[in-house]
């Protein structure tokens, strides 16, 4: 088994007096597919947001390819990480929002360019021919000179895929990003991410509601609930035959508001 | 009393040369506010408590206290400490401080107004701090300060009488001056306040252009 790609090792983390995370270890092999569920609240976004470094850790570890997020080493042992090892490591990680959060003042082209311009010193000629690509693999090839207010939520959230994608992450991060989808654009967005997922060997994680996607989509499901993972394995497994008493509970809410598992 | 047209047209000169030092004052004092607001507005947000907290107080302070007062202050009583200004110099200071207290917070609304998913894009798409202020953060949040901005400006234009109390001629100094002179009021009070018409209705013409063209901050 290859060294994994990430590790988060005891990870806890608090909003003021509300505890998010407790303990939180697991880790995922470089290609895996990782689909993070649970009820609202449970902590799974919150891991997403981390990885990001959208949001610190009060305590425990991570390592993302084989280098610490938050820490750097220093004189033998460990020192909190500055900016410009945050920075790095960012390079190794995209995501992808709920809201899309593009940029409402640049056109879709140069929300795809923008990045790889600015950061990594692509040629503008360049990073255009590779965002028309980007563009043209979701979809909105037409769509590059449109400014993102002229886009329905399911182009913008495509938008926002290939921005992501544009600065070739090893790991994707999808946060719920079909959650604020109109119900007939959702189907859109998935079969981008379906086909992300067969053409590359990028590691994702994807917090979702959608766990008829989850299932296909998975190698690997967590099952969160109170900031820790009661229960992983197999879609197969987690949705059809789930050991723990609360990943029970919860999917039986979700067939019950008439979702497909 | 009667209207005398020829009056009109004898101390319209002079009066046009007050016109001309308001003017200057305005944009003068405008420019100054721009800055001053922008050192209180970046200060207010440092880290540092004592100088968030120590530019929030003298800003408060400022906003607190008549202009008129300020301008005392600063023609009247700096020289006892052995800074003597020119008038119009004192008044610039005066009303870009005044007014610096007023643009801070409409470059704090302006950047609060970016929402944080902004910020968290681009971080997520790795820019650098001054990468996002640069090319994500201001690009968006400068357009709807400028109406606010302009708003103000047109404020102060209408305060600039305030100067004539320490002697900085400007229009309503020169007016005041030719009426005493003649005791005569009614033509130069007059002048003035269609003067000070005229142009705040030019100006809120153009402030309303700024806002179809940049929108409103809020």
């Amino acid at each position: 088994m290859p060294a994994p790609i990430i590790e988060v090792d005891r990870v806890s983390k608090s909003f003021g007096p509300l505890r998010v995370l407790e303990e939180l270890s697991f880790t995922v092999a470089p290609g895996e597919k990782l689909a993070l569920i649970g009820p609202s609240g449970s902590g799974k976004t919150t891991i997403l947001r981390i990885l990001m470094t959208l949001e610190t850790i009060n305590s425990g570890h991570i390592k993302v390819d084989g280098e610490y997020l938050f820490h750097m080493p220093k004189n033998g042992g460990l020192a909190p990480a500055d900016e410009r090892h945050l920075h790095r490591m960012r390079a190794k990680i995209g995501m992808v929002f709920q809201l899309f959060n593009l940029f409402p003042h640049k056109s879709v082209l140069d929300n795809v360019t923008l990045a790889p311009i600015l950061t990594k010193g692509v040629a503008k000629a360049d990073a255009e021919r590779q965002a028309m690509e980007l563009l043209d693999m979701v979809g909105l090839a037409d769509k590059a000179k449109a400014m993102p207010a002229q886009l329905s939520g399911g182009q913008k959230q495509r938008v926002a895929i290939a921005r992501a994608l544009a600065l070739q992450p090893k790991i994707m991060l999808f946060d719920e990003v079909t959650s604020a989808l109109d119900p007939e654009l959702v189907e859109e967005v998935l079969n981008v991410m379906r086909r992300l997922a067969e053409e590359t060997d990028m590691t994702m994680l994807l917090v979702t509601h959608e766990m008829g996607f989850a299932h296909d989509f998975a190698d690997r499901v967590l099952f969160f609930d109170r900031g820790s993972i009661v229960e992983e394995g197999p879609p197969d497994e987690i949705f059809t035959n789930p050991k723990e008493e609360r990943t029970q509970a919860f999917l039986k809410k979700i067939i019950a508001a008439g979702q497909r598992v | 009393m009667e209207w005398s047209w020829s009056f009109v047209w004898e101390i319209l000169p002079t009066l046009l040369e007050g016109v001309k030092v308001t003017i200057i004052a305005t944009l003068l004092g405008s420019a100054l506010a721009l800055v001053v607001g922008l050192f209180v507005a970046l200060a207010r947000r440092s880290d540092n408590p004592f100088l968030s907290r120590g530019t929030g107080f003298l800003a408060e302070f400022i906003r607190g206290t008549p202009l008129l007062v300020q301008l005392y202050f600063l023609f009247y009583i700096l020289p006892d400490l052995g800074l003597t200004l020119s008038p119009l110099v004192a008044g610039t200071i005066g009303l870009g401080l005044h007014y610096g207290t007023y643009t801070a917070e409409v470059y704090r609304a302006g950047i609060e107004n970016v929402s944080r998913g902004q910020w968290e894009a681009a971080k997520a798409c790795n820019l650098t701090t001054p990468q996002a202020w640069r090319h994500i953060i201001l690009p968006q949040a400068i357009p709807p300060m400028i109406p606010a901005l302009a708003n103000y400006f047109i404020a102060m234009f209408k305060e600039t009488p305030l100067l004539s109390a320490i002697t900085v001629l400007e229009l309503m100094n020169q007016a005041r001056s030719v009426a005493n002179f003649n005791y005569r009021y009614l033509e130069p009070m007059t002048l003035v306040g269609v003067f000070f018409l005229v142009i705040s209705i030019i100006s809120v013409i153009g402030l309303r252009a700024l806002e179809r063209r940049f929108g409103r901050l809020g």
